[in-house]
């Protein structure tokens, strides 16, 4: 499509406007630089080793895709997964986002902190829990198995289960959102023209939330397929993509067939994310402008009330259940066989955990400011700067996030143990690659909440920065920066958590030198050390929440400050 | 002084694309004069907002050119332009006092804090924000934060003040009051000023001269009395004041002159169109209160009275003539006689405040 010259007039005429603020052009080259090289090429170098054998181009991977089992059983594995967790995830946040913004539930703070709870806390202590509670030495497995017989909590029953507690979260947030921003009265409405309560649901709420609703079924199959750390630890013989590119990898040396599986594993997750960003978002009834409206809760029928309180009930339980049982099992000898209680696990866990810690806490540390940064200075530019190319900036630095992270760690330890023309030095092994891999995963999320920060904040404050004859660098400095210190700081929290918790991608950059607690928990976890393991992700858990805690003050102490911003319309 | 201090050339500027390109600017050519004020009027979407804008450099003309002293600033980035401007919504810096806020661009400049000081402390004397240096701008009133966003502006003593509707967010009576203290200022200072508004009232008190501006295209340029009493078109005298357009034909013309037919009258009426010939179609500009009722009286047009409302200061009556229904105002009830609904009344035209335009037919909305 050929511009037409007004267009080229224009572009021209941008072009020479960066080019007389040549830091910030300089800026955003580099910003372009990094993204490509720590976003792009590593995926890039898994879909080219995908398709390279014995150093030429060869399809052949992907021809043997329906006749190889090793390939299409994980696939069809991982979307029958995807699917039913993503169902029963669903369902769940949906009952809870109702009983919150819709019911007269009681405790309400209460429930929605625990269904929130394990978005915090590293995905795969669920998986661990499930083992301590119903494994082949459960303390609740004899119980079950007087009502379903025998059974293995291995497989996909498990998994369900496990990825259930860990990703329902994920669809409550969504659907919270939604469902406080319909407006009760629209239900009011519908009543009023004698529409009965279940009928008002099926034609007023429901389909005013069905975008909601696809948009969260759509992010916890994400979330389901590209999960490493509870299938790694729970799945047993159920061979998912996630963990069997892994093992191809690690175990076999399989690059090729590690890079199928993972391009395997990147197709529907891509898809997932696309189809949720440009078109269910797009198809929403509703903003979520985070202003709930007045909901008019009234006497609710006994048959709405009862199964939803009980759902709720029931799922705050077995998280309680759940957390409870790593907090139990970490004082305990030896787990369904000496339930004496002791401080051995933890003193163990020192011993052994000591540099893990260590480095978790260095590693995280160093990333999260840059993290933070850049992700805020990211959402500047996309969001008030006019350049060539700000859609792409905004899109590769989203890529990240939907990418699974079994893709990333294979795409970095392809791109990465080897010098290119990218980038002149080896990283495999340093403490750098893992560093900047918690950069670059855990900065769309900065870039989101920086991004929604800067569309509240009316633009003309910055163009009044400029006006009195600040750059761009400095209006960042000292208008924009300060101004958006709230978000800032929970993104911070954000990458921390992240940070501290990530296991699918940094698992395959870890090295002798530097490796991480939730690399030593899964360690233990292999050995079946469940003590020492409940015991280090209590701690995981524990720092996660001081650090919560710590920057949570700040933010308060900030916000006083900003609190002033009431001029800002 | 300079007669294009700045000097606004065939500025264009279009939004969007094919179908939905949008000319908010279209051919926009302004002289302003040294120390002037000059105020961009029109309804919202005229496009001059834009055209404000553009001067100060957050929005690049898709064609024509800027000049400011002669320098052509088309692409000169807004830090770097002459201009400092006013905000709709002061964009005052929350995190900042007030004395941070109007002494950040001095600041950003460089140079030493005493003068800085100086220079501050000067500049909210003379706005009357003295001893306000260490509030936060959400301690001050709505009209000491526009005097803030003023300040803020002015200290930079730039060559072109640009005041984007800038009392929209006071209260009517502070907005009455801040208006006059924006003109005592900017003829104290003496600084070449754009202002926008919507507001045609608060364009008659600040300018030295309006531009009236509609779809992107200057309909009129001239002093607050040009602009009422020769209004250049249909929408400029329906814009400015109230006004009753009477249709008619153009019965002599004669230099400057017109003599035009109304409600059976001949009357001589100066025009600002010399292209208007004997035969034309034509609307006589009739201002509400520039016409006499008396009882009726032969001779005189005459009609009947259909609505009265008392306003305390003025009576507005609705008059039918004929087929038309004019709108009149009589200012100071008291010394006038009253008439009644159903009234018969005779009109008294002053010919010196007629005046004739091309005939346009009503704007369908």
């Amino acid at each position: 499509m050929a511009f037409s010259s007004r267009k080229r007039h224009e572009i021209a005429a941008n072009l020479r406007v960066i080019w007389r603020e040549p830091l910030l052009f300089v800026t955003i080259i580099g910003i372009f630089y990094f993204l490509l090289t720590f976003v792009a090429f590593p995926i890039f170098q898994v879909i080219k080793t995908s398709v390279t054998v014995d150093g030429r181009l060869n399809f052949s991977n992907y021809a043997s895709l329906f006749r190889a089992t090793y390939y299409f059983e994980p696939f069809l594995n991982s979307m029958v997964l995807g699917v039913v967790t993503a169902t029963v995830g669903t369902i769940v946040g949906f009952v809870f986002a109702y009983g919150i913004t819709r019911t007269p539930l009681p405790f309400k703070r209460f429930f929605r902190l625990t269904v929130t709870f394990p978005i915090i806390s590293p995905p795969f202590v669920v998986a661990l829990a499930a083992i301590l509670l119903f494994g082949r030495a459960g303390s609740l497995t004899p119980i079950l198995q007087a009502f379903i017989g025998k059974y293995s909590i291995y497989g996909l029953g498990g998994l369900v289960l496990v990825e259930t507690i860990a990703y329902a979260p994920t669809a409550f947030l969504v659907l919270v959102g939604i469902l406080s921003a319909i407006d009760p009265a629209l239900e009011d409405a519908a009543m009023d023209l004698g529409a009965k309560r279940l009928q008002v649901f099926k034609s007023v709420t429901l389909p005013l939330a069905t975008p909601g609703i696809a948009s969260a079924w759509l992010l916890v199959f994400i979330q389901s397929i590209a999960d490493f750390g509870n299938p790694m630890v729970i799945s047993g013989d159920y061979r998912v993509l996630s963990v069997q590119a892994f093992l191809q990898i690690t175990g076999m040396y399989d690059l090729p067939r590690g890079a199928t599986l993972a391009v395997l594993l990147l197709i529907p997750t891509l898809v997932a994310f696309f189809l949720q960003k440009y078109w269910v978002s797009r198809k929403s009834y509703v903003t979520v402008t985070g202003k709930p409206t007045s909901a008019t809760i009234r006497n609710l029928e006994w048959y709405i009330k009862g199964p939803v309180y009980a759902l709720c009930s029931a799922f705050t339980l077995l998280v309680f259940l759940f957390y409870g049982t790593v907090i139990y099992g970490s004082f305990q000898r030896l787990w369904g066989v000496d339930a004496t209680l002791t401080l051995q696990n933890y003193t163990q866990m020192f011993e052994v955990g000591k540099d893990y810690i260590i480095d978790s806490l260095t590693l995280s540390t160093v990333a999260t400011p840059i993290t933070g940064l850049l992700g805020m200075f990211i959402a500047y530019l996309i969001i008030r700067k006019k350049f060539i190319g700000r859609g792409l900036m905004e899109f590769t630095s989203m890529l990240t996030f939907a990418v699974p992270g079994t893709v990333v760690g294979i795409g970095y330890i392809l791109a990465f143990n080897q010098r290119s023309a990218l980038f002149p030095v080896v990283l495999t092994g340093t403490a750098w690659i893992i560093i900047i891999l918690l950069i670059f995963r855990n900065m769309p999320v900065g870039i989101q909440s920086g991004t929604a920060a800067l569309q509240q904040i009316d633009p003309s404050i910055e163009e009044a920065s400029t006006d009195l004859g600040a750059n761009s660098g400095t209006t960042f400095r000292t208008i924009t920066l300060p101004m958006i210190a709230p978000a800032f700081f929970s993104g911070l929290v954000y990458s921390f958590v992240k940070a501290m918790t990530a296991i699918s991608a940094i698992i395959f950059v870890v090295s002798g030198r530097w490796n991480l607690i939730t690399v030593a928990i899964l360690g233990f976890v292999d050995n079946s050390q469940y003590a020492p393991a409940a015991a280090m992700s209590i701690l995981l858990i524990f720092i996660v929440l001081v650090a919560l805690g710590l920057i949570q003050m700040v933010v308060n102490r900030i916000g006083r400050g900003t609190r002033t911003t009431t001029i800002v319309r | 002084m300079k007669e294009d201090y700045l000097r606004l050339t065939n500025l264009v500027k279009i939004f969007g694309e094919g179908e939905g390109e949008v000319r908010a600017v279209d051919n926009v050519e302004l002289e302003v004069r040294e120390g002037e004020l000059v105020t961009l009027l029109g309804p919202s979407g005229c496009g001059k907002t834009t055209t404000l804008r553009m001067i100060a450099g957050f929005e690049f003309p898709s064609s024509g050119e800027i000049l400011i002293d002669d320098e052509k600033i088309n692409e000169v980035p807004p830090n770097r332009r002459p201009t400092t401007m006013v905000f709709q919504n002061y964009a005052l810096f929350p995190h900042m006092t007030v004395g941070q806020n109007i002494s950040y661009g001095l600041r950003i400049k460089g140079g030493n804090a005493a003068s800085i000081k100086s220079r501050t402390e000067e500049i909210m004397r003379l706005v009357g924000l003295q001893k306000m240096g260490d509030r936060s701008p959400a301690q001050l009133s709505g009209g000491q934060q526009q005097r803030v966003s003023l300040a803020r502006s002015l200290v930079m003593e730039p060559k072109v003040l640009l005041l984007d509707e800038p009392l929209s967010n006071l209260d009517a009576k502070l907005r009455v009051a801040t208006r006059l203290e924006i003109r005592r200022l900017q003829q104290r200072v003496g600084i070449t000023s754009v202002y926008v508004t919507h507001d045609q009232e608060e364009a008659m008190v600040l300018s030295d001269r309006i531009v009236i501006m509609r779809g992107g295209k200057i309909q009129q340029v001239g002093t607050p009395h040009e602009i009422y009493a020769h209004p250049a078109n249909r929408f400029v005298a329906d814009f400015i004041g109230r006004v009753n357009f009477v249709e008619s034909r153009i019965a002599k013309h004669s230099g400057s002159e017109v003599e035009v037919e109304l409600f059976g009258q001949g009357y001589r009426v100066s025009s600002i169109h010399g292209d208007l010939k004997e035969g034309d179609r034509t609307l006589v500009v009739v201002r509400p209160e520039t016409v006499e009722l008396t009882a009726k009286q032969a001779g005189r047009p005459t009609g009947t009275v259909t609505e009265v409302v008392y306003l305390g200061n003025e009576m507005t009556y609705r008059v039918r003539v004929g087929e038309d229904t004019l709108t009149i105002r009589i200012a100071d009830p008291l010394l006038n006689p009253w008439f009644a609904e159903g009234d018969e009344v005779s009109l008294i035209f002053k010919e010196k405040s007629l005046h004739v335009l091309p005939y346009e037919p009503p704007e369908a909305d």
